[in-house]
């Protein structure tokens, strides 16, 4: 029983959290935050998979976050919307098949994957990098070329799902589903990575050659490595594209992978737990710097001096992340966790925890 | 033929800058095995330096100087390679030394240098604001004809500059003992400082050398297209980045073949078909050159030993 303590304390965290958006005692821009939240922890979660425990640098995440947009937002419109004609299904079913939906997002992602899966069997170390950068720039330059789903312009319609299934029952449908496919790709990404099967991405990580040699069967590990990741990302990029309402090629470039890739490095490579934090505290950092009255506050040295100097939120937000991450690198070079999982830094949590 | 002549021409342009910033990123990694992602905004910022010199000396309010827009240029080119080295070896000399002496792992060195890159980049847009600049001409425009092909004085310097950027840093990486020292560190890391080489001039100096040649091409670039804006460095960063390694990362011939190919794939591609499909055909292109030749088209496959 005691072992499954933290399970249950989890369990009543994510039930609770529904209850107060049920009732709305948080609002709206909470829960968004809250469900960007757990799209970020999908995002650095996966990522570690292949930056952490298969140590292949990969820079284009946001690629297959954005072919998982689509793919589920095109999906969901044709199902339920009227942007592709007339809906296909009755509204009652939304809420039944919107995790089908979302997944079916995932699979198109986890395809593309291959895309990036199958140049790593030959190609190593930083030439990886470049391959999944042009990936990136490849497939946000091929959706802006297709004409019918909006191309740069973008694309919309999908609130239409989330409202039929509001219709039918009135729950916090998209909290709901965020916050299932979260603990989904928690769980997910724990068992891969403890099972034996799983062992031989790390096995990749320490040595290539040696890991094929104790026949370790390395494209087919790097293959399902890189498929596991990219359709995990996939689902992200659905519920985002859900919680929006609207895509549009450029929110999934460079920049959104970099995001992704902070996230990774400042939690420590190949640590589960360690993604898990730096994702909820690099979203609560975003979240915070918004505010412009906070970012006065912290520019009042400066502010004092230069009195015409009036820096819009925004932009500097973007000067103070990247120079704190500076900063935390210079004194801390191997990221909050390094390569330790929660239970290695406090050893007394193994008692209240069983999560394989 | 002649809208091919006049398209080899264009794309000797084009790829002459990717080249310029590729060779850059080249150095820094043949010898630290640092990917310098912070180097195309290096590029952007040696872009500015160049505008503001370049406004200091012609001037025409205040604060200016005056001179003639031939002595500007002549002054400009050296004044702009030495401060934007200076940014380059500040950026070496703050972010990236400490982690070096710690031993962290290479790749939050690479994280550290996004980072340099994007403070480099929204530095700029709050301090300057989104405005764009104009760059004020300095060459008196020549346009040589040749039955219908028109060739600029300013693209035959820019390619000129190009190759001659090339020859040097090849001399300079072959021939002198300061390259030999370069080539010294990137073979063996820790066996260098024994036989009394000063590991970190050798690394300031490969900086110097990385940073002032980005300066030289943001300085051509503002001359060719000159609107400048706080992210003009990151995609051409991110592509000469991408050229770099399709010619090899870490040698020279290959960062300057890479440079020049993609910028014959950019414009061959804008030729024949809507510029939209810019992207797609080029990185497919480089995907499958990659397939192919999986280290590049000069790179050496290291043999690992267990």
């Amino acid at each position: 029983m005691q072992k499954y303590t933290l399970n249950i304390l989890l369990g009543f965290l994510c039930v609770g959290i529904l209850l107060l958006c049920q009732y709305d005692i948080i609002d709206a821009y909470i829960q968004t935050v809250l469900m960007f939240v757990g799209i970020n922890i999908i995002m650095s979660t996966s990522l570690n998979l292949v930056n952490g425990n298969m140590g292949e640098f990969s820079c284009g995440h946001a690629a297959f976050m954005c072919v998982g947009a689509y793919a589920s937002s095109v999906v969901s419109v044709a199902l339920f919307g009227t942007k592709l004609g007339g809906p296909l299904l009755p509204e009652a079913w939304a809420m039944f098949a919107f995790p089908l939906v979302i997944l079916s997002g995932g699979v198109v992602a986890a395809f593309a994957g291959i895309i990036v899966a199958l140049p790593s069997f030959k190609t190593r170390g930083d030439y990886l990098a470049i391959i999944t950068i042009a990936v990136n720039y490849m497939i946000i330059s091929a959706i802006e070329n297709m004409s019918f789903i909006g191309g740069p312009r973008g694309f919309q319609g999908m609130k239409d799902t989330v409202w039929a299934m509001l219709d039918t029952v009135e729950l916090p449908w998209m909290p709901f589903w965020v916050l299932f496919f979260t603990l989904f790709t928690i769980w997910i990404i724990r068992r891969f990575v403890s099972s034996t099967y799983g062992k031989g991405v790390n096995a990749i990580c320490q040595d290539e050659v040696a890991a094929e040699i104790m026949s370790v069967n390395t494209n087919k590990m790097k293959l399902i490595n890189f498929m596991l990741s990219s359709g995990l990302a996939g689902l992200a990029g659905g519920l985002f594209a859900h919680i929006i309402g609207y895509v549009n090629p450029q929110s999934f470039n460079i920049l959104k992978s970099t995001e992704a890739l902070v996230m990774v490095y400042l939690g420590g490579m190949g640590s589960l737990s360690g993604a898990v934090i730096s994702a909820i505290l690099f979203t609560a950092l975003l979240e915070v710097l918004r505010s412009q009255a906070i970012i006065d506050f912290l520019l009042t040295p400066v502010t004092f001096f230069i009195p015409d100097w009036e820096p819009s939120a925004g932009v500097i937000k973007w000067v103070m992340i990247p120079l704190l991450l500076i900063m935390i690198m210079q004194f801390r070079p191997e990221g909050l966790m390094g390569n330790k999982e929660l239970v290695d830094v406090f050893p007394r949590l193994r008692k209240f925890y069983k999560f394989k | 033929m002649d809208f091919i002549i006049q398209n080899i021409l264009n794309a000797l342009q084009w790829g002459s800058f990717y080249a310029l910033i590729a060779l850059g990123y080249t150095l820094v990694y043949g010898v630290l095995l640092l990917i310098n992602f912070a180097h195309g905004d290096i590029f952007m910022v040696g872009a500015y330096i160049a505008f503001f010199v370049a406004t200091l000396l012609l001037g025409g309010d205040g604060l200016g100087l005056g001179l003639s827009p031939a002595v500007t240029f002549a002054l400009c080119i050296p004044l702009t390679m030495v401060l934007t080295a200076g940014v380059g070896v500040t950026l070496e000399r703050v972010a990236y030394r400490p982690l070096r002496r710690k031993g962290a792992h290479r790749l939050y060195v690479v994280i550290t240098a996004l980072m340099c890159g994007l403070v480099l980049e929204y530095s700029n847009l709050t301090v300057l604001g989104a405005s764009r600049k104009k760059f004020p001409e300095l060459l008196e425009k020549t346009i040589w004809h040749f039955g219908d092909i028109s060739v600029t004085n300013l693209k035959v310097l820019v390619i000129v500059a190009a190759v001659a950027v090339f020859v040097f840093l090849n001399f300079i990486v072959t021939k002198t003992k300061i390259g030999m020292a370069m080539r010294g560190i990137s073979y063996d890391k820790f066996a260098i400082p024994l036989m009394g080489i000063p590991i970190d001039t050798i690394i300031v100096f490969t900086f110097i050398l990385g940073s002032s040649f980005a300066g030289l091409a943001g300085l051509l670039f503002a001359m060719s297209y000159p609107i400048l804006e706080p992210f003009m460095g990151m995609i051409i960063g991110w592509k000469a980045f991408i050229a770099a390694v399709v010619g090899g990362i870490g040698d020279i011939r290959g960062a300057f073949v890479g440079g020049f190919l993609l910028g014959f794939i950019e414009i061959g591609v804008v030729s024949v078909f809507p510029s939209t499909y810019r992207d797609l055909f080029a990185f497919s292109i480089l995907l499958m050159i990659l397939w192919m030749k999986p280290t590049g088209l000069f790179g050496v496959a290291k043999t690992t030993k267990i």
